[in-house]
């Protein structure tokens, strides 16, 4: 060890924050290891002490996929733009629960780190991250269950499935801009905490994950493209079974996303130097 | 040279009470929005505010231990909190020429699911040590802590002990330039807070600077060249360890040093005056190493026999210490007093009583016609840990006395 030699200049200063200084990305990178160390916990965390394990990664949508084939697919006879509607539903689904999941941990993960926050710094943006990061791994579990899935139905993907990679990253960038949001507001608003549940609910009839939109009547078709998920879910299809891409509804939702993204992290940033004193 | 640490006009403000006080739900918050023209109207009808800090200014050099004392609420936490960025302040700013590791309280993150050997990389990390660091210190830690046999148990299996073992041996691994602490000491056995101790004190040897918050001023005058005594968010005074606590003992006035009555003539026996005197000074606190002693005057106003004065010493717990009369070393008292003026001095000796607040009631009677003429919970003080055997050695040591005793030790079997 040896002794420390003294900057000229000081390496921090701290002071009140007078406007939104753009979210210290620096100061991110530098605590990158710990972004990786807070989601590698959530992933080892997660099924700890839990009889069926990381089998609930899978369980949830394949469950979900039965239900949805017996009383949709079956007893309603809802079209499945010509794709068996088992695998169909399952391709709404894997993303869906993702997107659910990492927007249920990202919106509660501050206020279950309140004792980190108290106590430690480092860049707050870093434990929503962190918290949707973890989801991956469910979401990747869930994804070789639907890869099974069109083995069995003998569905063979086209060049199209080199967009997955994108619609994965819109889907975790959207995740990322809700989930984060909504953690900065449960900070002062425990009301989150109810309402998420709710709103999920809700969000999952207007994601195209029971029905195609196309299911959808043209005159409010265009409702639909304003909620991004819808256009990610049926991208995904589109992706895996060579379905055409409706690039206009995929545009439109990532362009939300980075909107989402954006108006979630100055959110954040505005209030993020005050969770200690409310938390 | 240069400091490590330049604090500048440094204030911080909380509301109470105020929409940013606590959590709130949205409905609060709306009603606080339908509210808020009223309140405007009102002016200064807004939360009331605490500064709980105001205007600080210090410097600190590289290397130096500095300890921060002071009341609760004094600003201690607060100023720390600032330093090591978890709250931001509301006017003023901070210097740091370093790199920063807060110890606010050990263990922050630990996971009860989650091994010793995976604890001390998430623990690690989140105190600010890169991967490669943990690395090269992880069997340093291990060893330190004492745990290589349960290394890969999941940390809720640890007894308590172990706990914190682990959790001070992540932290005292750190290698920051600024090293900020508040009272983790006051856990773990003797043993390994001593070692707990050195490996601070081998820290700052190393040119690193400690900043140590606590309420143990045995620990405090044993670890820091200088100390800050902070009162009401204010800098009261820095200087020489030994300097401040003296300050900080004789200045702090939690407790009632006297009790005063007017002239009471209808009454045969009536206290005056009661007070707790040092060297003819009062005082509310009072060093563990000071004797001291309750000082009563009272009044006569008619031939009393059977009287008594007496004094009970209780624990800040209720719990009586002992109760003690005039009449026990001067017998005559009881027989008769004549109409006077008296003064009374209860002599308590140093080292004797342990650290913490005690009340001292004051008893006026007849003890023959068992009639009370006073009765008054008239004094409160607290004796302040100077260092008290319990404190020198870390541990809080059990009784309300904390008695230095002769103890004749041979040793006959050479």
């Amino acid at each position: 060890m040896q002794s420390v030699g003294l900057p000229a200049e000081p390496l921090v200063v701290i002071q009140p924050t007078k406007r939104w200084s753009l979210l210290s990305f620096k100061d991110i990178w530098a605590y990158r290891e710990l972004l990786f160390f807070l989601t590698w916990r959530d992933v080892k965390v997660r099924y700890k002490q839990t009889a069926l394990g990381a089998a609930w990664a899978i369980l949830q949508p394949l469950f979900m996929m039965i239900i949805f084939t017996i009383f949709f697919g079956r007893l309603a006879g809802v079209g499945s733009s010509g794709i068996p509607y088992p695998v169909f539903a399952l391709a709404g689904l894997v993303p869906w629960t993702f997107f659910s999941n990492a927007i249920t941990a990202s919106g509660n993960s501050l206020v279950g780190s309140a004792n980190l926050i108290t106590k430690v710094y480092f860049p707050r943006l870093i434990v929503p991250t962190a918290a949707m990061l973890a989801g991956l791994v469910d979401f990747v579990l869930a994804f070789i269950l639907l890869v099974l899935l069109m083995l069995y139905y003998q569905i063979v993907p086209t060049i199209q499935l080199l967009f997955l990679p994108v619609l994965v990253l819109l889907t975790a960038l959207f995740s990322l801009g809700v989930g984060t949001w909504f953690s900065a507001l449960n900070v002062k608003y425990r009301d989150v905490r109810f309402a998420l549940p709710f709103l999920i609910q809700l969000w999952l009839f207007v994601s195209s994950v029971i029905l195609p939109s196309t299911a959808i009547p043209l005159k409010w078709r265009w409702l639909l493209t304003l909620n991004p998920m819808s256009g990610i879910i049926e991208g995904y299809r589109s992706a895996l079974f060579g379905l055409p891409f409706d690039w206009p509804a995929l545009g439109i939702a990532s362009a939300l996303t980075i909107l989402t993204l954006v108006f979630a992290i100055y959110a954040f940033a505005r209030v993020e130097r005050s969770f200690a004193d409310i938390i | 040279m240069a400091p490590i640490i330049r604090v500048q006009n440094l204030s911080k403000q909380y509301y109470l009470g105020g929409p940013s006080a606590a959590y709130s739900t949205l409905r609060e918050s709306l009603m606080d929005l339908a509210r808020k023209p009223i309140r405007a109207l009102r002016k200064n009808g807004s939360a009331p505010q605490l500064w709980a800090l105001k205007d600080v200014n210090f410097e600190i050099e590289r290397g130096e231990i500095v300890g921060i004392i002071g009341r609760n609420g004094a600003g201690k936490s607060t100023l720390l909190k600032i330093l090591s960025r978890i709250t931001e302040p509301t006017t003023g700013q901070v210097e740091l020429y370093g790199r920063v590791a807060s110890l606010l309280e050990v263990g922050t993150g630990f996971h009860p699911e989650l091994s010793g050997r995976e604890n001390i990389y998430l623990n690690g990390s989140i105190l600010g040590m890169t991967r490669k660091e943990i690395e090269t210190k992880f069997d340093e830690i291990v060893a330190f802590a004492e745990i290589e046999k349960f290394i890969d148990t999941p940390v809720k299996r640890y007894s308590s002990g172990m706990y914190v073992r682990l959790a001070f041996a992540v932290a005292a691994h750190l290698e920051p330039e600024i090293l900020v602490v508040d009272e983790v000491l006051a856990v773990g056995d003797y043993k390994f807070q001593q070692k707990c101790l050195s490996k601070m004190h081998d820290v700052a040897t190393l040119g690193r600077t400690i900043l140590f918050v606590s309420h143990n001023m045995g620990a405090v005058s044993r670890l820091c060249q200088r100390t800050i005594l902070l009162d009401e968010g204010r800098i009261v005074k820095i200087g020489p360890t030994p300097e401040i606590i003296q300050t900080y003992t004789v200045s702090n006035s939690l407790g009632r040093a006297e009790y005063l009555q007017p002239a009471a003539p209808d009454k045969a026996m009536h206290l005056r005056r009661a007070a707790i005197l040092k060297d003819g000074e009062m005082r509310a606190e009072v060093g563990y190493h000071e004797d001291f002693s309750v000082h009563l005057e009272y009044e006569i106003n008619r031939p009393v026999s059977g009287g008594n004065v007496g004094i009970g010493l209780f624990a800040a717990d209720g719990a009586c210490i002992f109760a003690s009369a005039d009449f026990d070393v001067h017998p005559e008292l009881l027989e008769l007093r004549e109409p006077g003026y008296y003064h009374a001095d209860i002599d308590l000796p140093a080292q004797w009583l342990a650290n913490g607040m005690y009340v001292v009631q004051v008893y006026l009677s007849s003890a023959a016609g068992a009639v009370v003429y006073d009765c008054p919970e008239a004094l409160v003080f607290t004796i302040v840990d100077t260092g008290t055997p319990g404190s020198k050695y870390g541990v809080k040591r059990l009784g309300i006395l904390q008695p230095m005793i002769e103890w004749r030790t041979e040793r006959t079997n050479p």
